[in-house]
């Protein structure tokens, strides 16, 4: 086992969790700010890596459909906000999950009506091709971009909600609800854009991680769950906590598929190794989950005290 | 006419049409209706289980589908031994249901207790979330365990059995399924009337009041989890008979979802609403999967609409809101 190949595997870690955090800080704003629980944000990443491959298919331009990617996520998000995400908000959360749950199956089975049922390719751009060398290692231009992107996000959106207006009254926003629409924000436009910011970021991390997979119907919920994960260990509503949780499962998931498989063949044979090794690494960040819970109920960085 | 006379009215006519549709397919030898029908009460006692933990507790566990799964292995890895005449943990297999269904609850009873006792030290979106936790490590682990067929799944050669019908046929199987779904909802009545339930719906509406009272929340919830999970672990094991296949899909996290909605199609904590619940279910699947493959979309809008507008589901539609509600 070289450290070139550890170093890898660490970076591959660091930029799934980079990835995740685009997702996971969507989820804890809107339970942040709303209180509200949506299952359908994953759908949201779907529609942005669908509208990204279609746009970068057919322009032959990933920026482009980057940005188609994004303003679509962004639009689908601001329209569900206003139909049906409003009269959720005052609902308990077995509604919300519902209610998100039958949003899941709707813009699936729309995303398979429009797009078809076979998977859509999305290439990486072409200069970003091909790797790079980090002295020990040679290592994806691409995924080292993924990590720039989401280092440079996750700046964007800390100077948003630290030093502009519109972060202020989010900042309020969680706080306290009440107060802020008495002293005079439109709080339904507020939680229109907060939403719709939430979601442009999952389209934004659907396109970007669609060009390193295929781009399928269902792509989003895997990421959802992980990003759940993410959000209940870091602290739901905190954008500090998402960003933490996020590294932490990115890191762990990836060192844990990669380590333990060889922990194991240590002491036993080799193909028995690999699958004990292969169903502990896959229970990990759930086991994460469930002893942050247990030792830290409200998460690692609480948002509210 | 009242609203609880109608619920029973209701009621009864679930059950017999339960009872009568697949008898008449008997009678006309469509073997296709039988199985439907079967597949509807399995799913009901499913999420029978659930309605005691969601229904009356209010506890929203979104990874039943962990029991349902749970139960279903227990199924086929006992079916497994029994055809190959080998040992598990120093027990042989078996091919018989009693037996099965035995363990198939101690187990799945065992894990919804290490699962609640962890989960119910949290509330709200957390409890939700660290019962989706525990039911994603159940998926992933048997999907990457590989000695009981891993992502492929296990299939049971032949369907278990049950003393003195022959389960191979399906109105048969159809009895054994329609017998445990009447015994388990005359439990949930039982359960409902007693003490115990009126404690566990007393710590629902508000836990502070309960404990002031003298009742122990986390007790009292433990108790109704741990039932919860193993009468939806039993579901599995009949499930897995029915299909004569386990697979790690039995405990994703859509299943889990899939129970919630039956139970909200019905009508929460109504003793009749997951037959309700799987019967629309069911029936929506094959009656709009046969006219469109995009029926699922059809099934979020109408889920949606019973979420934003009809609230308790159909026998809350048709009876009224619930009295204990």
């Amino acid at each position: 086992m070289s450290l070139a190949l550890v170093l890898e595997q660490l970076l591959n870690g660091v930029q799934f969790g980079l990835m995740l955090f685009l997702m996971s800080a969507g989820l804890t704003l809107v339970f942040g700010v709303m209180g509200l629980i949506n299952l359908a944000h994953g759908s949201l990443y779907m529609i942005g890596a669908f509208l990204c491959a279609a746009v970068a298919g057919a322009t032959g331009n990933f920026w482009l459909g980057l940005m188609a990617g994004i303003a679509a996520a962004a639009a689908a998000g601001a329209l569900i906000e206003m139909i049906v995400i409003r009269r959720l908000y005052a609902r308990d959360h077995l509604d919300q999950v519902l209610a998100t749950f039958a949003l899941i199956l709707i813009l699936s089975e729309g995303v398979r009506m429009v797009f078809g049922p076979f998977p859509l390719y999305l290439n990486v751009p072409d200069s970003l091709r091909g790797t790079v060398s980090l002295g020990v290692v040679d290592y994806s231009l691409y995924r080292l971009a993924l990590i720039g992107f989401g280092l440079a996000v996750a700046v964007g959106l800390w100077a948003l909600i630290a030093k502009t207006r519109l972060g202020i009254q989010i900042r309020a926003g969680s706080t306290d609800r009440e107060m802020i629409a008495a002293l005079g924000v439109n709080i339904r436009a507020l939680y229109t854009i907060v939403f719709a910011l939430g979601a442009a970021l999952a389209g934004l991390a659907g396109a970007l991680v669609g060009a390193i997979q295929s781009v399928q119907v269902g792509m989003g919920e895997p990421v959802l769950i992980v990003a759940f994960v993410v959000i209940v260990i870091g602290g739901i509503g905190s954008i500090k906590g998402a960003m933490v949780g996020a590294l932490l499962v990115g890191v762990i998931d990836t060192m844990g598929r990669f380590l333990l498989p060889r922990i194991f063949a240590t002491f036993m044979d080799t193909s028995q190794a690999m699958g004990v090794g292969a169903a502990l690494a896959s229970m990990l960040i759930y086991l994460l989950m469930a002893l942050v819970l247990i030792f830290r109920p409200k998460g690692l960085f609480p948002a509210h005290g | 006419m009242d609203n609880l006379r109608k619920e029973w009215l209701l009621n009864a006519l679930l059950a017999g049409a339960l009872f009568a549709v697949p008898l008449w397919a008997w009678m006309a030898n469509e073997p296709f209706i039988i199985t439907l029908a079967t597949r509807i009460a399995i799913l009901a006692i499913a999420a029978v289980g659930l309605n005691i933990a969601l229904g009356l507790g209010g506890m929203v566990s979104f990874g039943h589908a962990l029991y349902l799964g749970v139960g279903g292995y227990v199924a086929g890895i006992a079916a497994y031994h029994a055809f190959n005449g080998t040992t598990v943990m120093g027990l042989p297999g078996t091919n018989q249901m009693l037996p099965i269904w035995g363990v198939a609850m101690v187990v799945s009873g065992l894990v919804a207790g290490i699962v609640g006792a962890l989960s119910l030290r949290t509330s709200g979106i957390f409890f939700i979330m660290i019962t989706l936790a525990f039911a994603q490590m159940g998926f992933f682990f048997t999907l990457s365990w590989p000695a009981y067929g891993g992502e492929d799944g296990l299939p049971i050669f032949m369907r278990n059995q049950f003393p003195g019908l022959n389960t191979a046929r399906p109105w048969e199987l159809f009895l054994v399924a329609y017998g445990v779904l009447l015994v388990t909802l005359a439990l949930f009545a039982m359960l409902r009337a007693a003490r115990f339930g009126a404690a566990l719906m007393a710590i629902r509406q508000n836990p502070d009041r309960a404990a002031a009272i003298g009742i122990s929340p986390f007790g009292i919830k433990l108790v109704a989890f741990v039932l919860s999970g193993m009468i939806t672990g039993l579901a599995g094991a009949m499930m897995a008979d029915l299909t004569r296949f386990v697979s790690p899909a039995m405990m994703a996290w859509t299943m889990s979802g899939e129970l919630i909605v039956i139970i909200i199609l019905g009508g929460v904590g109504r003793l009749f609403g997951p037959v309700a619940g799987a019967a629309i279910l069911v029936g929506f699947e094959v009656f709009f999967g046969g006219l469109t493959e995009h029926w699922k979309l059809w099934l979020g809008l109408v889920l949606l609409a019973v979420v934003l507008f009809a609230r308790g589901g159909l026998i809350g539609l048709i009876a009224g809101r619930a009295q204990n509600g």
